[in-house]
């Protein structure tokens, strides 16, 4: 009896809960991005926080899940979360690995909701709605195309890479096109893994190696710190600039403070998850159509245009 | 020590290759980097290297201690992290009181040796009082100590305050008669460290604890002291290692110190610590810490191998040293 009576009650309070939620039309988004483990991901993480806050407020009729992971298996776990428990109409993904997150992402997919992956593609085409990505190849093609204008007559320069996943190559190899032919040699190249203290250790070992070194490209803003105090602690006078990217807010602070050494940056900025959860805001509650890809591109920022990229509040 | 040359039967009179394989090693490293790139043995390159081997080898001497009294710490390398971000934080927040000179650099100083030894203790104490295994206590505060500083700063970079910087900044790059601060605290330890482990009871301590645990309590040697006593030491040491780390790039994030703690490991067997406790070896330690660090300074000084294998090459080097132990050990 008592089995039953319980029963009954939750029947009429899902009734009542479902009936609610028919009334007022909420839509849920889910937001699944790897934890802030480094840097740029903590910037990431400030900015998906900060739109979801905004857009709450914005659109009363959305609703948002936000859910930090620091392994693939617990994005997989979050996203299972999200469907069984808060039955999301849309999810906005950062994969934190392509392969095992896309046949998750598939699953939501399947069951109707629309899917906005951000950054790192799933590995198999056509799943999601729509793709926000950041250009990789061309954050190293404007690189290699501002070094070119920085040094006319060609130069030797040292490049400090990342960890080494596509995302590196892709960068190298835009920026290896771009200066091809210009006279600009790279006479070296080690990983610095997007990492001050390697990168240091790296910069201090370019520096014994070569007598003469004209320019850096550090490929990233933590990096070019590292690269910076090797470079001071040398007293080495022949380097003229380095170029790091991503826009940490202290290289961006020295663009627009005119610093010799930090002539300029390249965005990849990571605000583009604010990017992707905007749009499927309008998806959710519009006509407008915003399905297909939509590419960010890497931006150069000079003393001229830095305070449009310099954000205070960001961590990153 | 004693013990050993009283197995070794007297008629050979080369000592053992436990002893020999990390010298050669080393030798053969420096004469390969020698050979490959006149600036190798140059006064910036030298400086360079032990230099950056400082934080490691500071931490590796405390973790010869451990190991030999039969421990292990995982949690060394999120500690470092930790340490270098609360200190960061201390020295901002005191500076509109204190300004900028050498009380504040004290109070930086003082807040990562207690903050080191609170560490230390607290793995300690989980491991010996409340009788946890330490590979396990120690994964443990690994995790929260890497958690706390990502939270401290919010996911991105603390960074000391720019004059503070420039002002601490002479305690990694500038020294006395040319050699810079971290390489003369480094022998210091090691010196120190030494002279502990093969002259002073407390060595003999932490050996007895880690060959016999049972044997050692019968000898009167008071197993848990010596155990939370060697925690703490390392918790110390890190509190040295982040000293001279903070003022090299004046900044800690998630990202610093990884993996330190195996490095560490591996810098102490590979100098022919036994893993699994009883026979510790400190000068053995350095030379771990130097054949780690040169490996990574000659393949980036030279074009030879693709920076893809570094860690293949150490990952070789390592296992070769243990097997020179098993050998050493069958035979004596």
């Amino acid at each position: 009896m008592t089995y039953l009576k319980t029963f009954a009650t939750g029947l009429v309070a899902a009734a009542l809960t479902a009936s609610v939620a028919m009334a007022q039309d909420t839509k849920v988004i889910g937001v699944s991005i790897p934890a802030a483990t480094h840097g740029w991901a903590g910037g990431m993480n400030f900015h998906a926080r900060e739109a979801v806050e905004r857009l709450e407020g914005v659109y009363p009729q959305l609703d948002f899940v936000l859910a930090t992971a620091s392994d693939p298996g617990k994005q997989v776990n979050d996203i299972e979360d999200m469907v069984a428990t808060r039955n999301i109409d849309a999810l906005v993904v950062l994969p934190f690995e392509s392969e095992p997150l896309t046949s998750p992402v598939h699953a939501v997919a399947e069951g109707g909701a629309w899917v906005t992956v951000v950054d790192r593609g799933l590995s198999v085409e056509g799943i999601e709605d729509l793709y926000v990505a950041g250009d990789n190849p061309g954050f190293g093609r404007v690189s290699g195309e501002y070094m070119v204008s920085k040094m006319p007559e060609g130069g030797k320069i040292v490049v400090l890479r990342g960890i080494p996943t596509t995302i590196d190559n892709e960068r190298v190899d835009g920026f290896k096109a771009a200066i091809e032919g210009s006279g600009i040699e790279i006479i070296d190249m080690e990983h610095g893994n997007w990492n001050r203290d390697d990168s240091f250790d790296v910069m201090q070992d370019f520096l014994s190696k070569h007598d003469q070194i004209d320019a850096v490209w550090a490929s990233d803003d933590d990096m070019a710190v590292g690269v910076l105090a090797a470079i001071d602690a040398a007293g080495r006078e022949d380097i003229q600039f380095v170029l790091g990217g991503a826009g940490m807010k202290e290289m961006v602070k020295r663009v627009m403070d005119g610093d010799k050494m930090i002539p300029a940056d390249v965005t990849y900025p990571p605000s583009m998850i604010a990017t992707a959860i905007e749009l499927t805001a309008i998806a959710m509650t519009s006509t407008a159509p915003v399905s297909g890809t939509f590419t960010i591109g890497s931006v150069l920022v000079t003393p001229e245009n830095a305070e449009n990229f310099y954000y205070p509040d960001s961590p990153f | 020590m004693t013990s050993e040359t009283v197995n070794t039967p007297p008629r050979r009179a080369l000592p053992s290759m436990s002893v020999l394989g990390p010298i050669i090693a080393l030798l053969a490293l420096i004469a390969i980097g020698a050979f490959l790139n006149q600036n190798f043995l140059g006064v910036g390159n030298i400086t360079n290297v032990l230099a950056r081997s400082a934080f490691i080898g500071i931490i590796a001497v405390g973790m010869t201690f451990v190991i030999t009294a039969g421990g292990l710490d995982l949690s060394v390398g999120s500690m470092a992290a930790f340490i270098a971000g609360l200190m960061i934080l201390v020295m901002n927040a005191a500076l509109p009181t204190l300004g900028v000179g050498v009380p504040i650099i004290l109070l930086g100083m003082a807040t990562a040796l207690i903050a080191g030894l609170l560490a230390g203790l607290l793995n300690g104490f989980l491991i010996t009082t409340l009788g946890i295994e330490a590979f396990i206590v120690t994964l443990g505060t690994m995790g929260i100590y890497r958690s706390l500083v990502t939270w401290l700063a919010d996911g991105g970079t603390l960074s000391l305050d720019f004059g503070l910087r420039t002002f601490y900044r002479p305690v990694y790059f500038d020294g006395i008669l040319g050699i810079s601060w971290p390489i003369i605290v480094f022998a210091l330890v090691v010196i120190i460290g030494e002279v502990v482990m093969s002259r002073a009871r407390f060595g003999r301590h932490c050996a007895a604890t880690g060959s016999s645990e049972e044997v050692a309590h019968y000898s009167n040697v008071n197993v848990n002291r010596t155990r939370m006593t060697t925690y703490a030491m390392l918790g110390i040491l890190v509190g040295v290692a982040t000293i001279m780390y903070v003022p090299r790039l004046g900044s800690a994030s998630a990202s610093t110190g990884v993996l330190w703690e195996l490095e560490a490991i591996a810098a102490v067997i590979i100098g022919g610590t036994v893993l699994k406790g009883g026979f510790g070896r400190v000068w053995g330690t350095v030379i771990g810490v130097l054949i780690l660090s040169l490996i990574d300074n000659i393949l980036n000084l030279t074009d030879l191998v693709s920076p893809y294998l570094n860690g293949a090459i150490q990952g070789v080097i390592i296992i070769l040293a243990v097997i020179l132990q098993r050998e050493a050990k069958a035979k004596g």
